[in-house]
């Protein structure tokens, strides 16, 4: 059972449609890495051209922001899901 | 803070204000209510809340804590009811297009609830005002629509030490979290930084869902009363994501981060300028970064143009759905993101005219253009709203 993936709407487009994806790894960098490469619109959304996650895009692991835990060097297992929260600012 | 009102001493209790007989009656739902009753419905007419913007957000948070009988709003806002507004704004009626928000907010207040005093603020929300339009407040409510006004909103919580109650929104997916309290998180622990300008696109440009702002604004008005009430579980160190779509909720948790430049190492000690911070350039700045040859041009010189025969390329770079509200006689359409992959379709010896709906994706296409090239490239001002205006009264605006 690979990692799940939650996008929000505004990324889905970019990965076809698709709201929740599905990609194995052992690090959420490799993950990120598995679907940028499935989606290459999408790439560009997830990480900066050093592959490093975005201050304005958060990756919850297991409803728990990555930054406190290794970033994308956090470990992955099978079942874990991962919710992606960009920054909006509409009122 | 209102928490310790609340768990205070009988004396602080006794200083609440008294309701008057018809308070009594009009709030007899909350008076039964267990964890509100008297004290909690003096606290409410106590409590002060300082609402930042009168739009989406703040229209379904205005009216309930008017109506729940919070004793002092204050609004700051300095825009005027558009009708495109009207979709989601709910304080603002259809008689109320032209006047200024504040202004059609505190009319709707007085109606809704006449024992709430209004403090108007018809001003934008800047750097210089902001410490001394929220420092007797209790709580702020950020319902603004962009991200310098955000940071700015949070950094006024945090110096100030009040509660940021945060919503946001865009399409079909809102955010609602409580920053800024003493021992939670604020919003930068969320997001340390801004996106680039453009990358996220405003509700104007991107759409969003009336009822959307109803739902993440009511959130907030419930986040905001139990804040007063010190009742609850508040959206502290949580963010609640709301996905209209999928008719999904979720809950992530936010952490105080303890290298937070505001919260955490407290290094931001006066407001900064937020503009320069979310990379919004200056206007001298813009003018010296307008490629030289994009010239800009009015709807009415260029339908002059095109009436004597002028050979211009009209391209309207909107998005399809757009173009079938309405779009310009003889314009082909090209959206803004597929420019770059259609240049193969653009002829560098004619002129090229550029619309979109208000004229910043047109400046944004002109500029690829003008990168891959191109020399004789016009910018339509004001865009498609622009030309109905002064062109052809007959197209829908949107």
């Amino acid at each position: 059972m690979p990692v799940t993936l939650n996008l929000p709407t505004v990324l889905s487009k970019l990965a076809e449609g698709n709201k929740t994806l599905e990609a194995d790894g052992n690090t959420l960098g490799e993950v990120v890495s598995v679907v940028a490469t499935r989606y290459p619109e999408l790439a560009p959304r997830l990480r900066d051209e050093n592959g490093q996650p975005y201050p304005f895009v958060t990756f919850y692991l297991n409803d728990d922001d990555i930054r406190f835990n290794g970033g994308f060097d956090a470990a992955v297992k099978d079942g874990d899901e991962v919710t992606i929260v960009p920054a909006i600012a509409g009122g | 803070m209102a928490s310790t009102v609340i768990d205070g001493s009988a004396t602080e209790t006794a200083a609440l204000p008294q309701l008057s007989n018809d308070e009594i009656h009009r709030y007899s739902r909350h008076l039964i209510l267990p964890d509100v009753g008297m004290t909690g419905q003096r606290t409410l007419k106590n409590g002060r809340v300082l609402l930042i913007g009168a739009g989406g957000l703040g229209s379904p948070t205005a009216l309930y804590l008017a109506a729940a009988g919070v004793g002092t709003l204050g609004l700051v806002d300095f825009d005027v009811v558009d009708v495109t507004n009207l979709q989601r704004q709910i304080i603002h009626g259809t008689k109320d297009v032209g006047r200024p928000k504040i202004e059609s907010a505190k009319d709707r207040i007085a109606d809704v609830n006449p024992h709430v005093h209004v403090e108007a603020f018809e001003t934008p929300f800047t750097s210089a005002n902001a410490l001394e339009i929220a420092k007797d407040f209790d709580i702020i409510v950020d319902g603004t629509d962009n991200f310098a006004t955000r940071y700015l909103t949070n950094d006024t919580a945090v110096l100030l030490g009040k509660p940021n109650v945060y919503g946001s929104i865009f399409r079909f997916e809102g955010q609602s979290s409580v920053f800024a309290t003493a021992e939670g998180p604020c919003y930068r622990c969320l997001f340390r930084e801004p996106p680039p300008p453009g990358l996220v696109p405003s509700c104007a440009e991107g759409g969003v869902l009336g009822v959307l702002p109803g739902l993440i604004g009511t959130i907030q008005a419930t986040e905001t009363i139990k804040l007063l009430l010190g009742v609850g579980d508040n959206l502290i160190g949580r963010l609640l994501l709301v996905d209209t779509l999928g008719m999904q909720f979720r809950t992530v948790k936010v952490r105080k981060d303890p290298t937070c430049p505001a919260c955490g190492t407290r290094e931001i000690q006066e407001l900064i300028d937020y503009d320069q911070f979310c990379g919004i350039p200056t206007a001298a700045q813009e003018a010296a970064a307008t490629p030289g040859e994009v010239r800009d041009i009015t709807p009415s010189e260029l339908n002059a143009r095109l009436q004597r025969g002028d050979d211009i390329d009209l391209v309207d770079v909107r998005e399809q759905f757009e173009w079938d509200i309405a779009h310009v006689d003889g314009a082909r359409l090209v959206p803004l993101n597929t420019v770059a992959s259609a240049l193969g379709t653009f002829d560098k010896s004619r002129e090229i005219a550029i619309y979109c709906k208000g004229g910043v994706r047109s400046k944004k296409a002109a500029a690829v253009l003008v990168e891959n090239g191109f020399t004789k490239v016009l910018n339509v001002e004001g865009g498609i709203l622009r030309w109905a205006d002064e062109v052809d009264p007959t197209l829908p605006k949107y």
